[in-house]
């Protein structure tokens, strides 16, 4: 009786351990599936919870380029295949989406979507050797690897630039600040604005923070920030939370200019809200969808008819631009299918210093060795419910 | 006395069940990754399954031991996993050795999280039932918060800190932070491996049994089961208590210092440290069936694997693991079930055997 259980038990054990076993083995496909050769790219991203909005419009705008160069025969006839796989925005999911993309054999990677998560996964990546281009990931820390690159401007940068606007634009001398004290992206960009406002004259009369867990009521930052007499609110912050404040604002009758980082894109796509509240709100964005440029002329066209406009946000366009900065580097270190994914990479780093791309989200783009693109920020403003120029 | 002696042998059988379980789980993941044929999924998965072990064994301790509901649990870690962070990003020129190094963050890690426990466990614990439960949760939040505002950078004048922004911290030219407030501290080595998780496990089990099984765990459990009747034979309930709600901490501190050095960047959210975590280690417990340190084990590593397993079910990947949580609890609360779950117990397998070879012998003599 007890030997038949002892038998039951590691009989079921050796089952399991055979499947565990059965995962492994199908890792190295640099697959010929019906005689075409692929390449794979993974990435992970929120697909659930907050930023879910970021993610998805990652994961179509790449997709459609994906497509569309598959259709055009590939990069060097090699075909492309992609996948977007869910970390809700934490590092220790990011890890492991990574694992599981190694498993289904992702040869180049577009890292992650959000910050915290991309620094682990680029963490795992640089160990492997693994190229990366992250189209959205805005901390400093998130390219530390040489392997690591961007599409999108980095914190300090937004920082910056944000500040030099406002001076050299003379939009405003006092200004005021709300940002969230929990978030990387948000006080990355904070700190930067503040050394550099300090450099360009302008005064920060008053910087007001919250945090992840009381992010829904503002009326005792907007009061503070109404009574210091600024003339204009800096909200380096998420979409989420600054439809809210400039409702609450409305509520508190406070009369002042906003301005805002690639955070606020996704405001006027944002369901159930206002979008007159919007008007007048200046933000640094590299994507405005009624630029009339051909590359977004072509993008927003192909991009509503597939996946319609809720998440056609400057995260889908940087994506869209990862992947044909991608091809241009493949093709300039003369990629193929059969290379290991470190081999790759170490192509795709120089490869990558030596292009020039035109995109969507800028012309002219061009990279050091570091991982920072060179391309100049767009400020655009929102005026009858859309982007426009500054 | 014979009695006892039944008793006790039962329980020592119990808990070598718990350890020959460990065992085929290190031998069976030790020989795949040997071989190499683990899945790159797997075998990130090792780590964090230990991780969660550890953090569901000590929080059973106070949950299941001594009957008090913690929801603070994600504090401890988080203390364990900073102040071992912090220790190791400083220390990284003076101390070359990456062995030497993590043993210190280690032991550091699971002191000043205990520390921690004790702190907060002198005030709480005169505390009863809900009570506890909402203090300890505001503990988890405010040990969150506090750590993202923390500034501490470093330079040839020494340490600087600030709770303000990293500018308020003056650094020289020279200087680097250490903890960058939200943006928490990067550049941790990796030291976590499979193998110091797995002896971190097994150590935590060692002495979650041992002290279950001690007088001092009677002790616990006779306050858990009745506080008043305790005290009138004069134990000394805080002092017990204390030392459980150490020894928990300690360990909660130690998964914290796995934690830290599995990824290479730490931050305090509401995902990994806030009480989404809390709740969800005591969702180990209490699917693990309160008490039962090996249900505890099982329950972690389960629920840890079961999303990255899940997968390629892509948006409905979550969906179907709150189904399974639901379906589970449903499964544990369900007396035909249960009933039909005695009858399959190893446990109780051991047990009838044991009455049988007496009954056998009672009938011979």
């Amino acid at each position: 009786m007890k030997m038949k259980k002892v038998i039951a038990a590691l009989l079921a054990l050796t089952m399991v351990a055979l499947c565990f076993a059965a995962c492994g083995s199908n890792s190295d496909t640099t697959g010929s599936t019906n005689g075409e050769v692929t390449l794979k790219i993974g990435g992970s991203g929120p697909l659930t919870g907050d930023y879910a909005q970021y993610g998805n419009g990652v994961k179509n705008g790449a997709q459609l380029a994906v497509d569309e160069i598959n259709a055009a025969g590939g990069v060097n006839g090699i075909k492309l295949e992609f996948d977007l796989q869910d970390d809700e925005g934490t590092q220790e999911k990011a890890v492991n989406a990574y694992n599981a993309l190694k498993d289904w054999g992702m040869k180049l990677s577009i890292g992650t979507v959000t910050s915290d998560a991309c620094i682990a996964f680029q963490g795992e990546a640089a160990r492997d050797n693994m190229f990366l281009l992250t189209p959205s990931a805005t901390a400093v820390e998130a390219i530390n690897g040489d392997n690591a690159f961007r599409v999108c401007f980095s914190d300090p940068n937004q920082g910056v630039a944000s500040a030099d606007y406002i001076a050299d634009n003379n939009v405003a001398k006092k200004v005021a600040i709300i940002y969230d004290s929990s978030n990387s992206y948000s006080s990355g960009i904070y700190e930067k604005f503040v050394s550099e406002a300090k450099v360009k004259g302008i005064e920060v009369v008053t910087a007001q923070s919250f945090t992840a867990d009381s992010n829904k009521d503002f009326t005792a930052q907007l009061q503070a920030v109404k009574s210091s007499g600024a003339e204009l609110l800096f909200l380096p912050i998420y979409y989420s939370e600054a439809s809210l404040i400039l409702n609450q604002a409305k509520m508190a009758a406070l009369e002042i200019k906003y301005f805002g980082c690639d955070g606020l894109d996704g405001l006027l796509t944002m369901a159930n809200f206002d979008k007159s509240l919007a008007e007048g709100v200046m933000l640094l964005t590299p994507f405005a969808a009624n630029a009339t440029d051909e590359y977004t002329v072509n993008f927003v066209k192909k991009y509503t008819e597939k996946y319609g406009a809720d998440t056609m946000n400057q995260f889908a366009a940087d994506a869209y631009d990862a992947i044909y900065i991608i091809k241009a580097a493949m093709e300039k270190a003369g990629i193929t299918a059969d290379m290991s994914s470190s081999d790759i990479c170490d192509a795709m780093k120089t490869a990558m210093t030596q292009i020039t791309v035109d995109g969507v989200t800028g012309t002219g783009i061009h990279w050091s060795a570091d991982g920072e693109p060179s391309k100049a920020p767009k400020a655009v403003v929102i005026k009858d419910g859309a982007y426009q120029a500054l | 006395m014979a009695e006892k002696t039944k008793k006790l042998k039962l329980s020592t059988k119990s808990n070598l069940l718990t350890y020959a379980m460990l065992l085929v789980f290190f031998v069976v993941m030790q020989s795949l990754i040997a071989t190499d044929s683990i899945s790159n999924k797997l075998n990130g998965l090792l780590v964090p399954i230990c991780i969660y072990s550890i953090l569901a064994v000590s929080l059973n301790l106070v949950v299941g031991i001594l009957g008090d509901l913690s929801l603070g649990h994600a504090g401890f870690m988080c203390v364990g996993a900073y102040a071992s962070a912090f220790f190791s990003v400083s220390s990284a020129d003076i101390i070359p050795q990456d062995w030497l190094r993590f043993l210190i963050a280690l032991i550091l890690g699971g002191v000043v999280a205990a520390f921690f426990g004790l702190l907060i466990g002198i005030p709480v614990l005169r505390l009863k039932g809900d009570y506890l439960a909402i203090v300890t949760l505001a503990f988890g939040e405010i040990i969150k918060n506090i750590v993202n505002l923390l500034y501490v950078g470093i330079d040839s004048k020494g340490l600087h800190i600030s709770m303000e922004s990293s500018q308020a911290l003056g650094l020289e030219a020279d200087g680097r932070m250490l903890i960058k407030g939200a943006l928490g501290i990067t550049g941790t080595p990796k030291d976590s491996t499979f193998l110091i998780s797995f002896i971190l496990l097994l150590i935590t089990v060692v002495v979650a049994l041992n002290l279950i099984n001690s007088r001092t765990g009677r002790a616990v459990m006779a306050i858990r089961d009745n506080r008043i009747a305790a005290e009138s034979i004069g134990i000394n309930v805080t002092k017990y208590k204390l030392v459980v709600f150490m020894i928990s901490a300690f360990f909660a501190g130690i998964a914290g210092v796995l934690y830290s050095h599995n990824l290479s960047s730490l931050t305090a959210t509401s995902k990994n440290f806030g009480y989404n975590m809390s709740i969800t280690i005591l969702v180990f417990v209490v699917l693990g069936g309160i008490g039962s340190t090996r249900g505890s084990i099982i329950a972690a590593a389960v629920l840890t694997a079961l999303p990255e397993y899940l997968r390629s079910l892509n948006d409905y990947r979550m969906l179907i693991y709150s189904i399974v949580l639901i379906l589970l609890m449903l499964a544990n609360n369900n007396e035909r079930l249960n009933v039909f779950k005695e009858k399959i117990s190893i446990t109780n397998f051991l047990r009838n055997r044991k009455k049988g070879n007496t009954l056998d012998k009672e009938a011979k003599s």
